[in-house]
């Protein structure tokens, strides 16, 4: 593998790599709104109830 | 205002996680490392980050907003977005394509799901019997045409440990059992806990393929580290011929001084042939290059599926839109450049050397090479029952996301709960996915039906898209309904992006697409073939061609009309 192989992969990595942790670490240190509480429920429709 | 939401997320992780899953699927171990590789990794890295910026998360950010914005007055489907978003009679019609790309690519896309389990519990077999395991090439190649039934139609239709058939029910029922379970008990829970699970057994084999060193001490250039070094030396090395322009070899040793070599004794053998080097910017001039890395992002990241739509529609007003579309984005490009790129091509490589990898085709890497590979490594039937289970678990998140399109058309425009909808739907799909695994031979069907619809229809979908958020909908809006709970902002130079560049570089890049893959000119070197699709259909008249038009163009009506008939649509053009 060259250097130049070598660092573009380091790179190319690192970035995808921090990104994803940044992201996964904003989304669960931030606040999540409405939706964790008021979504909670999953609703049927009257079909799937009736045998 | 239509009708209330149906259904929605439990989490905003769930609906992250879901997306993500959706995106991460075979392109992501298979495609990318092959596309990366083919045009020099520097190069490709380079254009593909450009396309990722300006195409990839745009769009995906673009239909995140519309998806949310259409779902909170009621609408779920493509069909009813669209309708939500322009008040005219015929803009429901362009959810025809929201809906057939998803449900067409599900029939196709089951099928190779179908493979993906066969090859995990064959190398789950191998830990207790080692006689299963490949000795060669050979073998895993001749396995793979028996299992799906590549020289024959309807050879894989066997009901047999080592034929694709009843791995295929088992998907195709677990799909629909999933699906039907909806999307929170659904295909959140089976994202929440399968991504997780993707990505640890994903670096598990990561592990093992970067310890490999040297498998065979007496083929010492069949290492690792050449292996990172094809995939990601941005060099290429070129034998030309008198002319100039016409390329007789591609030297893809690892190191510069192993290719200058190699080159020199290939143009050595050919009288007025020359040794000429490729570098990063040269490579950037190819037009090719530019088309590969976009179309790599583009379908990498599941934009243009209708997809992310009708997902983004189930989510509540205040939910962010920013964060989660580059969390799942960011989900998406881990595990295709960390560890798509770090496994697949260095782990061929190591046991077969160069040679034996390039050139690979998706499917020929994932399942002729790469079952070799693993039945050669240490622990090989452990690691490749691991690999194969974690393209199962990207294949499944990727076709249940398939599904939803069609059943949110279904329930919304007839009005009919999940249980009549996933039989609809079901019925529908199981005829389509009978028509793709019956014909096999040479994978004509799939093949087909992946370029006019998983790749033709998905650009001119996503142009329309974007034209209709930057124009239409209007960037401003647009840029402030993208920003209603946002956690994070956008860069404002985005409205421009928006607006501007990603509409212009979409058109250039599917105009070039068309020139290259429908009319068959040669983008770098100006030579014309005729493209094999095109030729399949006027030509050679192939019947199975034929009919998966056909079968898209039926699919395209019956949704046509079941758009076209639907009261929801018309009676909300009065409010």
């Amino acid at each position: 593998m060259s250097t130049s192989g070598l660092l573009i992969m380091i790179v190319s990595v690192s970035v995808v790599t921090l990104l994803f942790v940044g992201c996964v670490w904003k989304v669960l240190t931030s606040p999540s709104g409405e939706s964790e509480k008021l979504h909670a429920a999953d609703l049927h429709t009257p079909d799937m109830d009736r045998k | 205002m239509a009708r209330g939401n149906r259904d929605s997320w439990g989490s905003r992780i769930g609906v992250i996680l879901a997306v993500a899953g959706s995106a991460v699927g075979l392109g992501n171990f298979l495609r990318f490392p092959g596309q990366a590789a083919q045009f020099g990794g520097g190069a490709f890295m380079i254009a593909y980050a450009v396309s990722f910026l300006i195409i990839g998360l745009p769009i995906g950010w673009a239909e995140w907003t519309m998806g949310r914005y259409a779902g909170q007055r009621g609408f779920n489907s493509a069909a009813g977005v669209f309708h939500c978003l322009v008040p005219h009679r015929g803009s429901k019609y362009l959810g025809v394509l929201g809906a057939i790309i998803p449900l067409v690519i599900f029939m196709y896309y089951v099928v190779i799901e179908a493979w993906t389990l066969g090859y995990t519990v064959r190398f789950a077999r191998a830990l207790m019997d080692p006689a299963l395991r490949f000795g060669s090439i050979g073998d895993a190649t001749a396995f793979y045409d028996g299992f799906v039934g590549s020289k024959k139609d309807g050879a894989g239709l066997q009901m047999s440990w080592d034929s694709m058939l009843p791995w295929l029910l088992v998907v195709f029922g677990l799909n629909l059992v999933l699906i039907y379970r909806g999307i929170s008990k659904g295909i959140e829970k089976v994202c929440r806990y399968g991504m997780p699970v993707l990505i640890a057994l994903a670096v598990l084999v990561l592990v093992r393929v970067l310890t490999l060193g040297t498998p065979d001490a007496s083929k010492p250039e069949q290492n690792v580290s050449n292996g990172l070094g094809y995939m990601w030396n941005p060099g290429k090395t070129l034998v030309m011929a008198e002319d100039g322009k016409t390329v007789l070899h591609e030297v893809v040793a690892p190191t510069e001084e192993e290719r200058l070599q190699r080159a020199g004794e290939l143009a050595a053998a050919v009288p007025g042939a020359q040794v000429e080097q490729i570098g990063v910017l040269e490579r950037l001039k190819d037009p090719n290059l530019w088309l590969a890395a976009a179309g790599q992002i583009f379908f990498s990241l599941s934009v243009g599926f209708g997809v992310i739509l009708v997902y983004a529609s189930y989510m509540s007003a205040k939910d962010d839109v920013v964060l989660s579309g580059l969390a799942a984005s960011s989900t998406n490009e881990f595990c295709e450049v960390a560890l798509g790129g770090l496994i697949t091509l260095p782990a061929g490589v190591a046991f077969l050397g160069i040679a034996g990898v390039s050139g690979q085709g998706t499917f020929g890497l994932g399942f002729n090479v790469l079952p070799m590979v693993f039945s050669a490594m240490p622990a090989g039937s452990l690691f490749g029952a691991m690999f194969f289970f974690v393209l199962f678990i990207a294949a499944v998140t990727s076709s249940l996301s398939m599904l939803q399109p069609g059943i949110a058309l279904l329930e919304e425009a007839l009005g009919i709960g999940r249980r009549a909808s996933v039989a609809l739907l079901g019925t529908l799909t199981a005829l389509g996915v009978g028509f793709v695994a019956y014909f096999t031979a040479g994978v004509k069907a799939l093949d087909t039906l992946d370029f006019w619809v998983g790749t033709f229809l998905i650009f001119v979908l996503a142009t329309a898209q974007i034209i209709l958020f930057g124009w239409v909908f209007g960037v401003d809006k647009g840029f402030e309904e993208l920003h209603r709970g946002a956690a994070i902002r956008v860069p404002t130079f985005f409205k421009v992006v928006l607006k501007w560049v990603c509409p212009l570089f979409l058109l250039t890049i599917f105009t070039l697409w068309v020139i290259k893959n429908v009319f068959g000119l040669d983008l770098a070197s100006g030579q014309k073939s005729a493209s094999p699709y095109v030729q399949a259909l006027v030509d050679q008249r192939d019947p199975v061609a034929w009919m998966s038009v056909g079968l898209i163009v039926v699919v395209g009506v019956g949704l046509a009309l079941i758009i076209g008939s639907s009261k929801t649509y018309k009676s909300e053009l009065k409010d």
